[in-house]
């Protein structure tokens, strides 16, 4: 019975709609389908919503990998706390993200005011963007690294030591490359998100068409035109290269099991 | 036998002459506290002090009047209905769902996995259009839904449907590990004493999950009272009638009227904190009893 | 390379690990370091290896104090209980790694560091596996991977700390017979660590007793075995049966009885008499003997062990017999200890 339900639920919620995206697109025909993915508007889009997405996890790759390591390995007044706050993008609304970056980073904001006497401008433009899902991809990292290098033996480093390596090489030649895996993994969490991100981003983009236009916010707007193939087109691709991407999460995963003997 | 010592020091003990092989020096320790620090300050902390000080930015007076505003008033209470109805749903389906997968043997179940976390990788808006492209006017359903008289789009139905797909897969993902974790053991001994499969579910399961259960439903509603972008989609943004919260801080925002979207925006903010702390003390309490999908 | 331990003291916190512990260890000597839980060795063995630094005291590497020099300057080998294996690597990255992070003075060329890599490697019977990860190898085989790795840095020192503890039984007896190989093939000076006494007896050139923070006794195993100079070392090696006797004029008394043994020299008073199960003689006689009633009897291999409730007192025994010997319940059985020692309390 439960997999009735469980299969039933799936099918209503999930797998219809989603079918529905599959089928709308397939009569559009193949060459109405390439010639909206194509669409120079479309393609400056998803170059700006993959390019943003994949700086803004990189960034998370780094910051992410120095403040799970300082969580996981420090003690400091207040530790518990930024370990909760680690977890602020998953639970603030995106919207209420989007209008505080917006105010914080435009030319009269706390930051902005700081940044528009040095000629760095932010709100608006695509550095904005990154802003934004920087935001919004914080927690994937940490939160995909932090359990394993809690997991970490110290034995591993004190063999490490013994050995010759000093504090330097113990992390970069040990340490982190055995984290591998899960930073991957963390990397493609965030990526995928920053993405698909719509509301944190529209506030802050200043949405110029072909500057800083995300393809999220292009459907939307299609779709208020009532273009409905158009909006049907980039969905489509962009529901494309999600799975791809679950997919190279799911092949990291496995590839590391079977060489390190652990899944992220 | 490494470990044979007790060492209440911990292994960053003070006052050593020689430094220990497995720390760092102190200003590598300092330099990196220093960077994780100013890290989540600038991009999370900042951000969150930002709302709460732009909303009161005329004043705590203006602060209330703005949030007594009907149409305030009326986009909390739709927030609040789509909640009541979207969790309990995805409670039942997440439950049954862990369930299947956790204690049962049977073909697809990797796809299935796959398909429930699904709208964890889909953009929010892709999910709003999926409803637009099923229901919308120039659908197959479309016409047949208004000779009916239903009205899905653009009113609570539809807001409930793109916020249930959204928050689909929070509970089934928290409890999914742990139902695995606990095996089939306790139940098989439950139904080998005679129980009936609600009774083993009601009096064994039950109690095994109940806070990660707790755990998923928290996050679920969190994302449930703020998931905009889906909405967003599938609302029409009539005011009054089908904006939630987060839509009317994005359309008092648009008009300039920053210290009312700021202070709907408080409202959701302080529903992310809460969030957080009932967070951080199930985590603290019963970490054994809640798995590792914290990513999530 | 000889290693001297003078006067280490190490406290964790306020409690004290190791007290006033000092040890010559010899160029080329394997050495056991065994005692129970609790007793100090495996933080003597990281204060050797420089992973603890000493509250007080000296330790010297030949004629240079190492005490002040970190773990990376010493120059040891370790191996980890657990292994610690460093899992992302192969194992010829595992071995090869302690050359292949030297500066680059004193680097190897990566050929002669492959070379040698493959030397030890198969040295430790693992050729063709130098392309596995560590989660594809056996107990076992991890186990030779880290001595090979620590071997690869030509240590001054070998350090191993329960080496067979994760290992089961099996593995264990062939690995420790191969190491005592290894180590007479390849003269490193080698402190193992151990709570397990036929490890430590079988495979030592000397074993160092440890207990509560002290060194109890260092020995070849037959000076252990054989000359235990504390009660805690007669006990904690091998089987043994305490027995209160009384000393009279050179004399053993229990009770009222002599026992037939005489102690010259001893000073008169009370003392615990310390014998092994199978250092007895059988006799007929009911005078100048011990006595005692079967209790129990339990034919183990080739030898009977049987429990005794010594009539005299109200101690028990367990005595070992040839198998032939019948010892019905309740029967009376004399005898006397051909290998004893006296301890006073």
């Amino acid at each position: 019975m439960a997999l009735g339900v469980t299969l039933s639920w799936l099918i209503l919620i999930i797998l219809i709609p989603l079918s529905g995206l599959v089928w709308r697109s397939s009569v559009l025909g193949w060459s109405t389908f390439w010639a909206l993915a194509t669409d120079e508007r479309t393609v400056n889009a998803l170059r700006i919503s993959f390019g943003t997405a994949f700086a803004a996890a990189l960034v998370n790759v780094v910051f992410g990998v120095i403040l799970a390591w300082v969580l996981v390995r420090y003690r400091f007044p207040g530790k518990r706390i930024v370990d909760a706050m680690v977890d602020l993008p998953f639970a603030l609304p995106t919207a209420v993200a989007g209008i505080a970056l917006t105010t914080l980073y435009a030319p009269n904001g706390w930051i902005g005011s700081l940044l528009a006497p040095l000629g760095i401008k932010v709100a608006f433009t695509p550095l904005g963007i990154v802003i934004a899902l920087v935001f919004v991809g914080l927690p994937f990292v940490v939160r995909t690294v932090q359990p394993i290098m809690e997991e970490i033996d110290k034995e591993v480093e004190e063999a490490a030591a013994t050995l010759g390596a000093n504090r330097f090489q113990t992390i970069s030649r040990v340490l982190l490359p055995g984290l591998t895996p899960a930073v991957l993994t963390g990397f493609a969490l965030a990526f995928a998100r920053g993405v698909g991100e719509y509301g944190s981003v529209i506030f802050i983009a200043g949405n110029l068409p072909y500057v800083s236009e995300i393809a999220p916010l292009l459907i939307v707007i299609r779709l208020e035109e009532f273009n409905y193939p158009a909006a049907t087109a980039i969905a489509a691709v962009m529901l494309v290269i999600s799975f791809v991407m679950l997919f190279v999460i799911n092949m990291i995963q496995a590839w590391s099991r079977r060489r390190y003997g652990y899944g992220t | 036998m490494a470990h044979e010592i007790p060492d209440p020091v911990g292994h960053h003990g003070t006052s050593e002459m020689v430094r220990s092989a497995t720390s760092e020096s102190r200003l590598a320790r300092y330099v990196l506290i220093g960077i994780a620090l100013c890290f989540v300050g600038l991009f999370v902390v900042v951000p969150l002090a930002s709302v709460f000080t732009e909303a009161m930015r005329n004043g705590p007076g203006e602060f209330l009047t703005v949030l007594a505003d009907p149409e305030t008033f009326s986009a909390i209470r739709l927030t609040l209905i789509v909640a009541v109805i979207a969790v309990p749903l995805n409670v039942v389906f997440g439950v049954s769902a862990a369930w299947a997968i956790a204690k049962f043997e049977f073909k697809g179940k990797a796809f299935l996995t796959t398909l429930i976390d699904l709208p964890f990788s889909v953009s929010p808006v892709i999910s709003g259009l999926v409803f637009i492209l099923l229901f919308g006017s120039h659908s197959l359903l479309g016409p047949w839904l208004q000779s009916h008289g239903i009205q899905i789009l653009f009113a609570v139905p539809g807001i409930v449907l793109a916020t249930v797909f959204v928050t689909f897969p929070f509970v089934a993902r928290e409890l999914i590990p742990l139902m695995q974790e606990q095996g089939t053991s306790d139940e098989e001994a439950a139904l080998s004493l005679g129980a009936s499969g609600w009774q083993t579910f009601w009096y064994v399961t039950l109690p095994n999950i109940k806070w990660g259960l707790l755990y998923g439903v928290l996050l679920c509603n969190a994302r449930a009272m703020g998931e905009f972008g889906a909405v967003s989609v599938v609302s029409g943004h009539i005011r009054g009638l089908t904006n939630t919260m987060p839509l009317q801080v994005e359309i008092l925002y648009n008009e300039y009227n920053f210290v009312a979207a700021f202070a709907v925006a408080t409202l959701l903010a302080l529903l992310a904190l809460v969030t957080l702390v009932l967070k951080s003390l199930l985590e603290m309490k019963f970490s054994e009893q809640i798995a590792a999908s914290r990513r999530h | 390379m000889e290693v001297r331990v003078q006067n280490i003291r190490k406290e964790f916190g306020r409690f004290p690990a190791l007290n006033d512990v000092s040890l010559d260890i010899r160029s080329g000597e394997l050495i056991a370091l065994l005692g129970p839980s609790g007793s100090g060795k495996t933080t003597l063995l990281r204060l050797v290896a420089g992973l603890e630094t000493p509250t007080d005291g000296t330790i010297y590497f030949g004629d240079e104090d190492a005490s002040r020099k970190t773990v990376q300057q010493r120059n040891i080998g370790f191996v980890f209980q657990h292994y610690a294996l460093f899992r992302h690597m192969t194992v010829l990255d595992n071995v090869s790694f302690g050359l292949k992070i030297r500066p680059a003075g004193r680097r190897p060329s990566t050929a002669d560091i492959r070379r040698r890599a493959m030397e030890l490697i198969d040295l430790v019977q693992l050729s063709g596996l130098e392309k596995r990860y560590p989660a594809q190898l056996s107990g076992g085989q991890r186990q030779r991977v880290a001595l090979a790795r620590a071997m690869a840095v030509e240590p001054n020192v070998l350090l191993l700390d329960e080496p067979f503890g994760a290992l089961d039984a099996q593995v264990r007896k062939e690995l420790r017979r191969w190491l005592r190989e290894i180590h007479d093939r390849t003269g490193h000076t080698t402190i193992f660590v151990t709570h397990d006494q036929e490890e430590a007896l079988e495979l030592a050139d000397r074993v160092v007793v440890m207990s509560k923070g002290q060194i109890e006794q260092v020995g070849t195993p037959d000076e252990i075995y054989d000359a235990p100079i504390s009660p805690f070392v007669f006990g904690f090696i091998g089987q043994s049966n305490i027995l209160p006797v009384r000393v009279e004029n050179g004399q053993l008394w229990i009770e009222d009885r002599s026992i037939g043994i005489s102690a010259p020299g001893e000073d008169d008073g009370d003392a615990q008499l310390y014998f092994r199960p199978h250092d007895i003689e059988l006799l007929d006689g009911s005078g100048g003997c011990i006595a005692g009633l079967v209790t129990a009897s339990r034919r183990v291999a080739g030898t009977r062990h049987v429990e005794l409730d010594i009539v005299a007192s109200q101690g028990k025994v367990e005595i070992e017999l040839p198998p032939e010997k019948t010892a019905t319940d309740r029967s009376r059985i004399a005898f006397r200890p051909t290998r004893w020692k006296l301890f006073r309390n």
